[in-house]
């Protein structure tokens, strides 16, 4: 595994990568999207309480005003990231076995992008399809 | 209630499917959407959605009692003890709240 290419120490090669490989990254990415979820989720759940009640084409009319479909959008992006990086520290804490876990945190990965990606092509096809 | 943080964040990782669901059904059209109201509006259905409410409000706060430890505070065991029963009070509390306007619309 001992790289003779590189002029760089083992030492200087891992530090500050941790046991995930990533270094603080992900550390500081949960912190941030985190920040931005507890402001956005606040939002969701007003947007879900403004919809109660009303038939299909007043809750699109909601939906498609760009500021609801712009927090909308931004909450599911930033939820998909933060749920990500979460399930992938519990996988990690958990799943020990080493396939076992690339496999999980790979879909891990999948799920959080598919989720998201639906989402976000519901909200703009509400947006923008008519 | 650190584990209950991560308990509450792997039953939100599967909520996300309710909430795509919920917006594929608005793209799809009146009678998708209908249905997926019908099965909101039903007893299991609100007894599911309470669930989240709180599981997202708890998890929420939680997250609120992380960064007052990030940021280097609330170590003793008192303090501990207060965060954690904070928690659960406060997001009960709001979960009430949600609910209250809820059924009240």
């Amino acid at each position: 595994m001992l790289s003779h290419s590189s002029m760089r120490t083992p030492l200087g090669r891992v530090r500050g990568l941790g046991s995930a490989k990533s270094g603080t990254g992900h550390f500081w990415l949960q912190r941030v999207t985190a920040v931005a979820n507890l402001v956005l989720a606040i939002g969701f759940l007003c947007v879900v309480l403004s919809l109660i009640g009303k038939p299909h084409a007043a809750a699109l009319a909601t939906l498609a005003k760009p500021q609801v479909a712009i927090l909308m959008l931004l909450f599911v992006v930033s939820g998909a990231v933060h749920m990500r990086i979460g399930m992938q520290v519990i996988i990690e804490d958990y799943v020990h076995h080493e396939v076992a876990k690339i496999v999980a945190v790979m879909a891990n990965t999948f799920f959080a992008i598919a989720v998201g990606a639906a989402c976000a092509f519901a909200l703009l096809k509400i947006s923008f399809g008519g | 209630m650190s584990i209950a943080h991560r308990a509450t964040g792997v039953a939100l990782y599967g909520g996300t499917l309710l909430i795509a669901l919920w917006l594929i059904a608005a793209a799809s059209g009146p009678a998708a959407y209908e249905t997926a109201q019908a099965v909101a509006g039903s007893l299991l259905g609100r007894l599911v959605l309470f669930g989240y409410t709180f599981v997202l409000l708890h998890h929420m706060v939680g997250g609120v009692r992380h960064f007052v430890w990030d940021l280097g505070h609330g170590y003793s065991p008192q303090a501990r003890m207060n965060l954690a029963k904070y928690s659960v009070v406060v997001s009960g509390g709001l979960t009430l709240l949600v609910w209250i306007v809820a059924l009240t619309r």
